[in-house]
C-alpha cells in the first residue's frame, strides 16, 4: 500500500523531512504498526519513534488510535500532543 | 448561523472581529471575545518569540468541526474562530474566538469549550525562542483536564436524553 506520510514539530526534525511516499507491507496494520514498522528503518526513525506512547497520529487528517486500522489510508500524520490556542 | 473559521500569518484585529459579529442586528444581547496573547516568558525564562507550526489542511477541519459542535450545542447567533502560525512575537495576539448570543451562557460557555479543545486538539504545535536556543513546549495535563470535561458533560447529557 503507497501513502503519504507526514511529521510535524520535533517528529518531523528528528526524521529529518515534512513528508514522504512509502510502500507499506501488507502486514502492519494498525497505526501501532506502522510506528514499529518506521522505528526499524533508520537512526532517525528509531529516535523519532523512541518514545510512541506520546506521538499522536491522524489518518486522511482525523485524530486516530494506535489500534486503528490503516487500511484505505491515503495520507497518515504523526506528531507530538498538539500545543496550540 | 455559519460559523467563520480562519487561519493566517498576519495579526487580526478582535474589535473589528467582534463587530462584525453584532452589526446590523439587534438579537445579540451577549458578545465575548477570547484573544490568546504570546507572553514575554515562559517558565520564568524570557522568550524572544514563539513559531507556531500546524498541519494546515486538518487545522482547518478540525476547528470547522469543533465550531459546528459549539454551535449545534449552544444556542449561537455568530461564531468567529482566527488561530494564528509562523513567528510572533510577545505582545502579539495568537488566538481569537468570538462568540455572540442572546444571553451570555451559552457565549461564555461556547467560547471555553472551544478554547480548551483548540488546546489540545488543533494540530499546532509552538517552539519557543530563547536567548539558549528553541525548543519545542510540552503539552499541559492542565488543558488535557480542562478538554475533558466537555466530554464528560456531553456523556451526561446523552445519558439523560
Amino acid at each position: 500500500m503507497n501513502v503519504r506520510l507526514r511529521y510535524f514539530a520535533w517528529v518531523r526534525e528528528r526524521v529529518g523531512k515534512p513528508e514522504e511516499t512509502v510502500e507499506i507491507p501488507a502486514s502492519v496494520a494498525t497505526v501501532g504498526d506502522l510506528m514499529t514498522w518506521l522505528a526499524s528503518r533508520g537512526e532517525e526513525y528509531a529516535y523519532a519513534f523512541e518514545n510512541r506512547n506520546v506521538i499522536r497520529a491522524a489518518i486522511n487528517q482525523s485524530h486516530v488510535r494506535p489500534e486503528t486500522a490503516i487500511k484505505g489510508a491515503e495520507e497518515i500524520a504523526f506528531f507530538p500532543p498538539m500545543t496550540g490556542g | 448561523m455559519t460559523p467563520t473559521v480562519r487561519l493566517q500569518r498576519e495579526p487580526f484585529d478582535a474589535g473589528v472581529e467582534a463587530a462584525k459579529l453584532a452589526h446590523a442586528r439587534d438579537d445579540v444581547g451577549a458578545l465575548i471575545t477570547f484573544t490568546g496573547v504570546c507572553r514575554g516568558t515562559e517558565n520564568g525564562e524570557p522568550i524572544a518569540a514563539l513559531t507556531l507550526e500546524h498541519y494546515p489542511d486538518m487545522a482547518e477541519a478540525e476547528i470547522a468541526r469543533h465550531a459546528a459542535e459549539a454551535a449545534n450545542r449552544w444556542s449561537l447567533l455568530g461564531l468567529t474562530v482566527i488561530h494564528r502560525y509562523g513567528r510572533i512575537e510577545p505582545g502579539e495576539n495568537i488566538v481569537l474566538v468570538v462568540t455572540a448570543s442572546s444571553h451570555r451562557e451559552a457565549a461564555f460557555a461556547a467560547a471555553e469549550f472551544l478554547m480548551d479543545y483548540l488546546k489540545t486538539r488543533a494540530p499546532f504545535w509552538k517552539q519557543v525562542e530563547t536567548a539558549s536556543g528553541k525548543s519545542w513546549i510540552a503539552a499541559k495535563a492542565a488543558d488535557d483536564a480542562a478538554a475533558g470535561r466537555w466530554e464528560v458533560r456531553r456523556r451526561e447529557h446523552e445519558a439523560a436524553e
